[in-house]
């Protein structure tokens, strides 16, 4: 599908400037401002941030999850040609579970406790296609033995609360997957998972989305699983994006002082001992009582470095730095990376 | 599941022996003598004499008890030995000597009026309560939430006395637009049996109704807000099959608890609505007994009415096994 007006180079999904805003009693909630971001066909992006940053608020909006009752979403999101915010609800909704799936994270919770595992799944392609009962059963079943469920003709009959938290979440992998998505948005998708499980989850993720080329978004607030599964990643703070990178350089030479702060809070096995984890100080803030100038300038060790108190008064802007590489921040890229390196190096416990 | 449900009867039934037992023992602390209760002030001490025999209270009182318990197992026949014995057949609840009555006679009596008022007074606050509240909770937040939420604090305020009595004075003396309750069986006489029943279905309704209203809308905004919800519309499900599948098959679950215990209670005599508009049900014979101190009958009612509330109790829990696949009676 062509739209007027879409340039002729764009990538599979791209976010123009999303913002999301639920009016409360204490006043405006801004969950998300300014987000832009794209991604590849085919390609993972990871959106890592702490609660209430905005990262699941973000996936919503792609999902057209927002109750737009109660809240106003503005901005572009552009998956693959088509214009999702100001398309007409039957339209989202066609859209949801078809070219587009989300996996949540409690996988008990998102479970329906009433329903039998496989009628859950197979009420999902009956939403898409006509389809007859035993089919749809068939590709269920199938579905199922894909995802790694053992002796899934009997499984398929269970009900949520009869299989363990990894099962479940197979269960929702396979439910997600079931019309053959496009882009697959995994909202913490093994944070309410025993570790052991988390690997094989994220291995089953990984692995499907090689066998169907689908494009993934793994929301976590966990940079330890990042490195593993994304190409790129974007990191929020405060309802914006503060730093987007490929993996490898956003590891090897992060610029945001909130992105170093998140790296040197990971507890390494390479680490001193005598070294103790450096937690960043402070709490984030308020998405109602924003800080006038950079939303982590409260939180930053840095911000005196700037000269003429930029960060307190003037919201700094997400700007290239290198190659794929965006960074949100007031102060001079040489005197970040310095900053980074000098920091980095006490961390691994080098000199 | 058998052997659960025979578990519950036999529990049933032991709860309900506790029950008498209690009730006998009640009787017999309370103040005043019940021989001296079944005639009149100018009664002879030879004829109150006569009655407690007659009536078994110059037993022990655990003769008294067992005499009980073995009517309700085989009858029983009261003053054998005199030339005119009463016959009490199993399973027998006891004799009214102040109506010259069986007990169970009585209450049978009386047992269709309290139902045909229960169910109809159930029916209409299920139907109204559930939908409006489920109105509400769709409606969060705006006008017409507000406006059933307002309604429900005021039908919640109103005492039922004071709005079954501003009824009668309004609909049926003012404007005449119902006679005067005269309760008849539906089977005799439907038309009458609706203007009579009209106005206390509508007085029971209210107080149930503003509950309902509120716990539909309370439990359909908790679900609304459930993580299966979200997946329910994250799989592209038309919001109509979200609410309703979703949504209300697990909001509404808890509410069979509350309306099967609610009818129950009902079942047992609404003393006040039945008062009001002399309605011959067991409320009202119920007040009556207690008024006119007649021990067999309050003994008797209160064992149905008990009855009725245990056997609720385990219908519910069955029902309830069936609704939610994670219950399991075991």
């Amino acid at each position: 599908m062509t739209t007027p007006g879409r340039p002729a180079e764009q990538p599979f999904l791209e976010i123009k400037d999303l913002a999301v805003a639920f009016p409360t009693e204490d006043g405006l909630v801004r969950a998300v401002e300014g987000v832009s971001l794209s991604i590849e066909r085919g390609r993972t992006l990871a959106i890592v941030g702490e609660s209430g940053s905005g990262k699941s608020v973000t996936a919503q909006a792609i999902m057209g999850l927002i109750d737009r009752k109660i809240a106003t979403v503005t901005g572009e999101i552009w998956l693959d040609g088509q214009e999702l915010i100001g398309l007409p609800a039957d339209d989202l909704q066609a859209l949801r579970g078809g070219k587009v799936a989300m996996i949540f994270q409690d996988p008990m919770s998102s479970l329906h406790p009433f329903y039998r595992v496989g009628d859950q799944i197979t009420e999902a392609i009956k939403a898409h296609r006509s389809i007859g009962a035993k089919a749809a059963r068939a590709r269920a079943l199938e579905m199922l033995r894909r995802v790694g469920i053992p002796a899934a003709e009997r499984r398929i009959d269970d009900y949520p609360h009869q299989l363990s938290g990894g099962m479940r979440q197979r269960v929702m992998i396979a439910m997600a997957l079931i019309n053959a998505p496009e882009l697959l948005i995994a909202d913490e998708p093994t944070t309410a998972l025993d570790v052991t499980v988390q690997a094989q989850i994220l291995e089953l993720i990984t692995s499907l989305q090689g066998e169907f080329g689908i494009t993934v978004i793994m929301i976590t607030h966990d940079l330890g699983i990042v490195a593993d599964v994304a190409d790129d990643v974007a990191v929020m703070y405060g309802g914006r994006i503060v730093e987007v990178a490929p993996t490898g350089v956003l590891y090897a030479q992060p610029e945001m002082p909130y992105t170093l702060g998140l790296l040197s809070s990971i507890p390494r096995v390479d680490r001193e001992l005598s070294k103790r984890l450096e937690p960043i100080p402070g709490n984030p803030p308020s998405p109602i009582h924003l800080p006038l100038g950079c939303v982590f300038q409260p939180r930053c060790t840095y911000w005196d470095r700037v000269a003429g108190g930029a960060c307190l008064s003037v919201r700094p802007d997400l700007l290239a730095t290198g190659a794929g590489h965006l960074v949100r921040c007031h102060l001079p890229a040489e005197e970040r990376r310095q900053i980074s390196q000098g920091v980095l190096n006490v961390v691994a416990g080098g000199s | 599941m058998a052997a659960y449900i025979i578990r519950r009867v036999i529990l049933m039934v032991a709860l309900l022996f506790v029950l008498t037992a209690a009730v006998f023992a009640l009787f017999t602390i309370l103040p005043g003598d019940p021989a001296r209760l079944t005639c009149g002030k100018a009664c002879s001490p030879q004829t109150i004499e006569a009655n407690r025999h007659r009536l078994g209270y110059d037993q022990p009182i655990l003769t008294q008890y067992e005499e009980f318990l073995s009517g309700l197992v085989v009858g029983r026949t009261y003053s054998a030995d005199s030339p005119q014995p009463i016959v009490c057949n199993a399973p027998c609840l006891g004799y009214s000597f102040t109506r010259h009555e069986q007990v169970l006679t009585l209450i049978a009596a009386a047992a269709p009026t309290t139902f045909w008022l229960a169910i109809g007074a159930f029916i209409l606050w299920i139907t109204t309560g559930i939908s409006l509240g489920i109105f509400a909770a769709l409606n969060h937040g705006r006008w017409p939430d507000r406006l059933v939420m307002g309604i429900s604090l005021v039908g919640y305020s109103l005492p039922s006395f004071f709005i079954g009595l501003v009824l009668i004075f309004f609909v049926i003396l003012k404007l005449s637009w119902l006679p005067f309750p005269s309760y008849v069986s539906p089977f005799d006489n439907p038309f009458q049996f609706l203007q009579t029943m009209i106005l206390p279905w509508i007085v029971l309704a209210i107080l149930n109704t503003a509950f309902y209203m509120r716990l539909t809308r309370n439990q359909v905004l908790e679900t609304l807000n459930e993580d299966y919800v979200r997946t329910a519309r994250a799989k592209g499900l038309p919001e109509g099959t979200v609410v309703v599948k979703h949504a209300l098959r697990a909001g509404l679950t808890p509410l069979v608890t509350a309306a099967g215990m609610d009818l129950a209670y009902l079942l047992g005599g609404a003393i006040i609505t039945e008062t009001i508009f002399s309605l011959p049900g067991l409320g009202a014979l119920a007040l009556s007994s207690v008024l006119e101190s007649d021990l067999p009958l309050i003994t008797g009612i209160t064992l149905v009415t008990s009855t009725i509330v245990i056997v609720a109790n385990l219908a519910v829990d069955l029902l309830y096994a069936v609704i939610d696949p994670r219950v399991r009676l075991a």
